[in-house]
């Protein structure tokens, strides 16, 4: 699918290994990475970003700020974006990999680079999207083009159905233990499978989101019923079917039995450290965080409310919805309300403790339960805490009993 | 550029971006300098002390996965690391190198008999790391990022030429 996406785009048929310069339709960048981007921009002696409507800059890893260092980055940002026209979503707004599909950047076909690693989250909405870093970032703004390796493509097809317990997170978990952090290098992540298929635009994206955990360059997802959906009434483009051709060559397949898959965790301090839930039961649990690019979704939180409705939490126990609209419509179904009677924080849209920045910094020798994406020593702002990846649901139930439990189906 | 030649710091596999300069750094400054007091923190906390001008980096699978921090080579390369070779390179970190003018060398050759305080030599145009009497060879790097490379990386190269290099390829 990566390579009938570069083929529409240049006409020429590609092989994995060429180099290609591709015309970007969208390009984004986030408090970590716009600041030196605008140091690149303007030592190259840029004059005009490429195509305004086409250019974004969110400000949510550090947002709102915690400190003047911070904020004078931020102030960088909104200052060019007000003289270069760029749109700039400030404070509160969400997170950039929820912003872009929402606000009808990403589409069917398209190509996408963002200043963030987790930029593979759009090849959820069959786009190929990937992570770049500030300079080339730079180039993008002043040129509209960049280079790309041409990737080989490894396919993940999930058969079957998921147990009620287990959600696209568990499979995605999984999956980055079998093929590894680095198995995936240079490669397309293509995720198929009628489980694929029934998943919802959210479960969808939290499997693309980890594409680069097994060091993926994008997760591509074929567009549906399911994309369309989603899209319909964002996007400006009219809205493709895009899969892969039935003879579609692949570098590797890991075929995934649904059925079999039990709810997973990332163990301290590597994503590919892979344990079932099962084999750490009844581990103590100091913080729990649901939320981010990876799980700060609409359904996530339906399902920690479903665990945690008239209940009260156990361990310390952050949310944060990964939007403005997710808050929006986790206010109009109640969910906010439960989970703050429950005893969780419930923060503003945004990173949140993912990075380590603030807004939840755990202490030396804490066990944090997080349905983040990365577990690196230090990653949460402690190098001495234990970060273990899950589930929403896995993460409500530790909230539950402040100990790692095995959650029952919602 | 051509020639590169040092003394090693050896570090191992999965050498994230957290670990070259953890997350809570770099959003509070874009000062270089400051920066690269805390290079390679999270790995060796003492390394930016111990760090000379023109060392070089020998590390295993997968240095820089993680973030897309371009902070990650910056602080790499302001803390007076010439180069870094690894068996393998997450992506983003590989172009990021090239993009501010950090020599690196992917050479999958490499064995764990390089320690830290050897002296290697890096033959860019040759495809070679020269290790005692030891020679690892490695894929030369492509060349319009060794173009990049030699202008002394993206910004310096756009002003240089007008343009960028793969433009012309497209």
């Amino acid at each position: 699918m990566a390579e009938k996406i570069i083929f529409r785009k240049t006409g020429k048929r590609p092989t994995p290994g060429d180099i290609v310069v591709l015309p970007i339709d969208a390009a984004m960048a986030h408090d970590g990475t716009a600041p030196l981007m605008i140091k690149s921009f303007e030592a190259m002696g840029a004059k005009r970003v490429w195509a305004k409507e086409k250019a974004a800059f969110v400000i949510d890893h550090i947002s709102p700020s915690s400190n003047e260092g911070t904020s004078a980055l931020h102030k960088m940002m909104r200052d060019f974006a007000a003289a270069y026209g760029v749109t700039l979503y400030d404070v509160g707004e969400g997170i950039c990999h929820q912003i872009l599909p929402e606000k009808g950047y990403v589409f069917p076909g398209g190509v996408v680079v963002g200043a963030d690693s987790h930029t593979c989250t759009h090849g959820a909405f069959a786009a190929f999207s990937t992570g770049i870093g500030s300079t080339d970032m730079a180039a993008v703004f002043a040129s509209g083009k960049l280079w790309f390796k041409v990737p080989e493509t490894l396919r993940i097809n999930i058969t079957g159905t998921l147990p009620s317990n287990v959600m696209s997170k568990d499979a995605i978990i999984y999956a980055i233990g079998k093929v590894g952090a680095d198995g995936a290098t240079y490669k397309a992540v293509e995720f198929t499978g009628d489980a694929v298929k029934r998943m919802t635009m959210d479960s969808r994206m939290t499997m693309c989101n980890m594409a680069i955990e097994m060091g993926g360059k994008t997760g591509l997802i074929a567009s549906d019923s399911v994309t369309r959906q989603f899209l319909e009434g964002r996007i400006r483009v009219p809205f493709v079917e895009l899969a892969a051709d039935r003879d579609a060559s692949y570098s590797d397949v890991l075929e995934i039995e649904a059925e079999k898959l039990e709810p997973q965790l990332s163990c301290p301090h590597q994503v590919d450290n892979v344990k079932p839930v099962s084999a750490l039961e009844g581990m103590h649990v100091d913080q729990v965080f649901i939320g981010s690019c990876t799980n700060g979704r609409l359904e996530d939180l339906r399902v920690a409310v479903k665990v945690l409705r008239g209940k009260r939490v156990k361990a310390r126990t952050i949310v944060m919805p990964a939007s403005r609209e997710i808050m929006l419509g986790a206010i109009r179904e109640g969910l906010i309300e439960e989970l703050v009677k429950a005893g969780c924080a419930v923060g503003v849209p945004g990173c949140g403790p993912c990075v380590g920045g603030h807004h939840g910094v755990p202490s030396q020798s804490e066990a944090v339960i997080s349905t983040t994406n990365r577990n690196f020593k230090g990653r949460m702002g402690c190098a001495d805490a234990d970060i273990y990846l899950a589930s929403p649901l896995t993460a409500a139930y530790a909230a539950l009993y402040g100990k790692l439990a095995i959650p029952m189906g919602v | 550029m051509q020639v590169i030649k040092g003394k090693v710091w050896k570090f191992g596999d999965d050498i994230s971006t957290d670990l070259i300069i953890p997350g809570k750094y770099k959003f509070k400054t874009i000062d270089f300098n400051e920066l690269a007091r805390h290079a390679m923190e999270g790995a060796d906390p003492q390394f930016s002390s111990k760090v000379s001008k023109g060392d070089i980096i020998v590390a295993g699978e997968n240095f820089g996965c993680g973030s897309s921090r371009e902070q990650a080579p910056v602080v790499i390369k302001h803390a007076g690391v010439s180069a870094v070779v690894a068996k393998s390179f997450a992506r983003i970190f590989y172009r990021n190198s090239f993009n501010i003018g950090l020599p690196v060398v992917e050479c999958p050759d490499l064995d764990d008999s390089i320690k830290t305080g050897d002296t290697v030599e890096l033959r860019l145009a040759e495809g070679q790391v020269l290790a005692g009497t030891r020679t690892y060879s490695f894929k030369p790097i492509p060349p319009f990022l060794m173009t990049i490379l030699q202008d002394g990386g993206l910004v310096e190269h756009f002003k240089k030429r007008g343009g960028f290099i793969w433009e012309k390829q497209g």
